[in-house]
Formats: C-alpha cells, sequence, structure tokens
C-alpha cells in the first residue's frame, strides 16, 4: 500500500508519511499549482499521508484568451 | 496547520498573508476583502447595475456568487464561443453557467458568436488569420467587444470581469518583458468608462487563481475543470507557471510584482523619464562625490556606522 496522487487523468504513487509538499515534490508537481483534496476535503502542504491515502490534484491554472495587452 | 481565527483544522493556506484559515473563515473572509477591493479602488456602489462577464469558470462563477452575497445587483452574461473540439467545451459552459444562475435565482443574458455574427470563434479565427493559428487572440476581441456591446446596450453602469491575480501578473509579465509601455500604463483593477466604453472593474484582481479554486470548492460551486482546448500551450499559462515556479519559493512574489506595479502607476511615474536625479544631487560633505541623501553619501553613512560600532 502507498499514497495515491491523482492530478486530471494522471496517476502518481509516493511512500506513505511524506508530507503533501514533499509528495508534490516528488512527483515534479509544482504546489502552488494546485489544491490537494482528500476525501472532498482541502489539504494542506504540512499534512501527513497515510497508507492509502488518495488525494485528488486540483490543476489551478486557466487562461488562454487573456491578452497581454490589457487583459 | 490552524484556524487564525479559531484554531480549529486549516483548509486553505495563503503563505503571502501568512493566514491560514479553516473553511468557514474562508468563506467568511473572501467576501470581506472582496468588498474592500471594491471600495479601495472605487469599483462600484450598491445603487449600481453591474453585468458579470460569466464564462462557466472559476473566477467567474466565484465573483457572481460573492457579489450577490455582499448584496450587489449583478446580473450575468454568458457568451457562446462555439469551441467544441470534440468535447463540447462552450455547451458544457454554459450548462454550469445556466446551472448556477437558476440555482441562486439570478439573470443570465446569453450571447450566441455564431447566430450574432454568422461562424464561431474557431472559424472567426481561421477566416481572419489573427493569432497565429491559435483562436485565442480573435476570442479576446470578440469577448471584450461583446462585453461591452451588452453593458452599454443593456443599460448596466459597470462590467465586472473574473480577472485573479494570477491574470494580471501573467498580463503585466508579459506586457513587462516586452516593455509594452502603452498597455502597462492601461492595466488596473478599474479602465475608467470613456465614450462608448463600459467602466470595466476587476474586483478579485488580489486573489491568487488558488484562492478562487478554494473558493468554488468550499462553496460547492460546480464549474468547468477541463481548460478551453485551444488554451494548451498558450503564453498566458506558460507565464503563469513561471509566476508559480517563483511564488513557491518566494511566497508573496506575484502579489507584490502586482501592487508594485499599480503603486508605481498609481504615482504617475511610470515610464516618465525623470531629470530630476541630476538636480537633487549634491556633493557628499565628507568624500564630495554627488548624492542624494540629506546629509553624507551612504557609503559615507555605512563607514561612519561601523565605525561607530567598533569604537563602542
Amino acid at each position: 500500500m502507498s499514497v495515491k496522487l491523482i492530478l486530471r487523468d494522471k496517476e502518481h504513487e509516493v511512500k506513505h508519511g511524506m508530507t503533501l509538499l514533499d509528495s508534490l515534490k516528488k512527483i515534479n508537481v509544482v504546489p502552488e499549482s494546485v489544491i490537494a483534496t482528500r476525501e472532498g476535503e482541502m489539504i494542506l502542504d504540512d499534512e501527513i499521508l497515510k497508507d492509502g491515502d488518495v488525494v485528488k490534484l486540483i490543476a489551478v491554472i486557466s487562461g488562454g484568451s487573456l491578452s497581454l495587452r490589457g487583459c | 496547520m490552524k484556524c487564525k481565527k479559531c484554531g480549529g483544522k486549516a483548509s486553505v493556506n495563503m503563505r503571502q498573508h501568512k493566514l491560514a484559515l479553516c473553511k468557514e473563515h474562508y468563506l467568511e473572509w473572501m467576501p470581506e476583502q472582496t468588498e474592500r477591493f471594491i471600495k479601495k479602488y472605487e469599483m462600484f456602489t450598491h445603487y449600481e447595475k453591474i453585468l458579470v462577464a460569466v464564462s462557466g469558470g472559476k473566477d467567474s462563477l466565484g465573483l457572481w456568487d460573492i457579489l450577490v452575497r455582499l448584496g450587489y445587483k449583478a446580473d450575468g452574461l454568458y457568451l457562446g464561443l462555439g469551441i467544441d473540439e470534440g468535447i463540447g467545451y462552450s455547451r458544457e459552459s454554459h450548462r454550469l453557467a445556466e446551472k448556477f444562475a437558476n440555482a441562486h435565482g439570478l439573470k443570465l443574458h446569453v450571447v450566441d458568436i455564431e447566430k450574432e455574427y454568422g461562424q464561431p470563434i474557431p472559424v472567426l479565427a481561421d477566416k481572419s488569420h489573427r493569432g497565429y493559428g491559435k483562436p485565442c487572440a480573435v476570442c479576446g476581441l470578440a469577448k471584450r467587444h461583446e462585453m461591452n456591446r451588452i453593458a452599454r446596450d443593456l443599460g448596466y453602469d459597470v462590467l465586472a470581469t473574473g480577472h485573479n491575480l494570477d491574470d494580471e501578473a501573467a498580463v503585466l509579465f508579459g506586457n513587462t518583458l516586452s516593455w509594452a509601455n502603452e498597455f502597462l500604463l492601461r492595466q488596473g483593477p478599474v479602465l475608467p468608462a470613456t465614450e462608448g466604453l463600459a467602466r470595466k472593474v476587476k474586483p478579485l484582481c488580489r486573489f491568487y487563481e488558488r484562492e478562487m479554486t478554494a473558493y468554488c470548492l468550499a462553496r460547492g460551486i460546480e464549474y468547468i475543470y477541463e481548460e478551453c482546448p485551444f488554451a494548451e500551450g498558450s503564453q498566458s499559462i506558460y507565464y503563469k507557471e513561471l509566476l508559480n515556479k517563483l511564488e513557491t519559493d518566494r511566497p508573496g512574489a506575484k502579489l507584490t510584482f502586482y501592487l508594485r506595479f499599480l503603486e508605481a502607476r498609481k504615482s504617475g511615474n511610470l515610464f516618465i523619464e525623470k531629470n530630476v536625479a541630476q538636480e537633487h544631487l549634491h556633493p557628499c560633505p565628507k568624500c564630495g562625490q554627488p548624492t542624494s541623501a540629506p546629509d553624507l553619501c551612504s557609503f559615507c553613512r555605512m563607514i561612519e556606522k561601523v565605525n561607530s560600532i567598533t569604537a563602542s
């Protein structure tokens, strides 16, 4: 058993006992760019991930039609 | 991490403010802060009619929700862009905007670009040869045009968009890279009304994109999560990713970047060549080198300070 991190349709596995922040670094996800939820509740960077945890990572970046000339 | 207000378990941590809050207090804090920004930048009053540009995304739905919670008279405007790309993007975003409006008993105006102008955005972009093969530039242009048209034609006092701080910082970053001074001088939380142009405001301009996502999650607002299929690889997203890497290492970097820019702009000195530098220089009474300091130059002050510490 380990911890599963899901970002969009990609699944990553990390060892349990790590903090969320360390787990994100491990899978090369910029912490500022996601919000993590476990069982529907938001969790923070210092949360220790337990064996069997499934953490859903919600990407926060959106955009595309932003005009670089002045929004 | 604990909520700064009640000591309960925190759900949101805003490192740039050194503030962690539980869900309940976060949902109180967001409208309070929005109201503060609305007043600070003199965006609008409770007597004015607001048109909120609603895309079905987290920022615009979050903004509409906050304004209604604050008691503002705010209607929505959804623009049907005709973006499908095999995932029915526009259809789904329209559904979510309607769902929110219906659930809260709010008025949503809907304008379909194809019905109005004969072609959806991707075709307009293709035929007009604008945007280097991507419809984002045409999409932005059409949105600005149509939002202004509807706000003006339907007699709204102000047009509110869901631009967040990451949007603003990305635009600022892009325009700074190219020193686009005329655009830099226009960027801000409020674009005043001019002949034929409605006042445009950005009440979320000081909230991180992350905070808007957290707000929608905490409020249970269903928004379109999928990215616009054309946004992949866009310049604005690239800049946001760069800025987020910076923010991770230096909390508050994005906020400082934007706020210091607004201060510089407000001071009226942005890009104005200052010839006063020479005028204010005078010789340092100790070393004779030119200085703008009122007495000794910085170097001599530093040496004096070190000497005084060493002597004591």
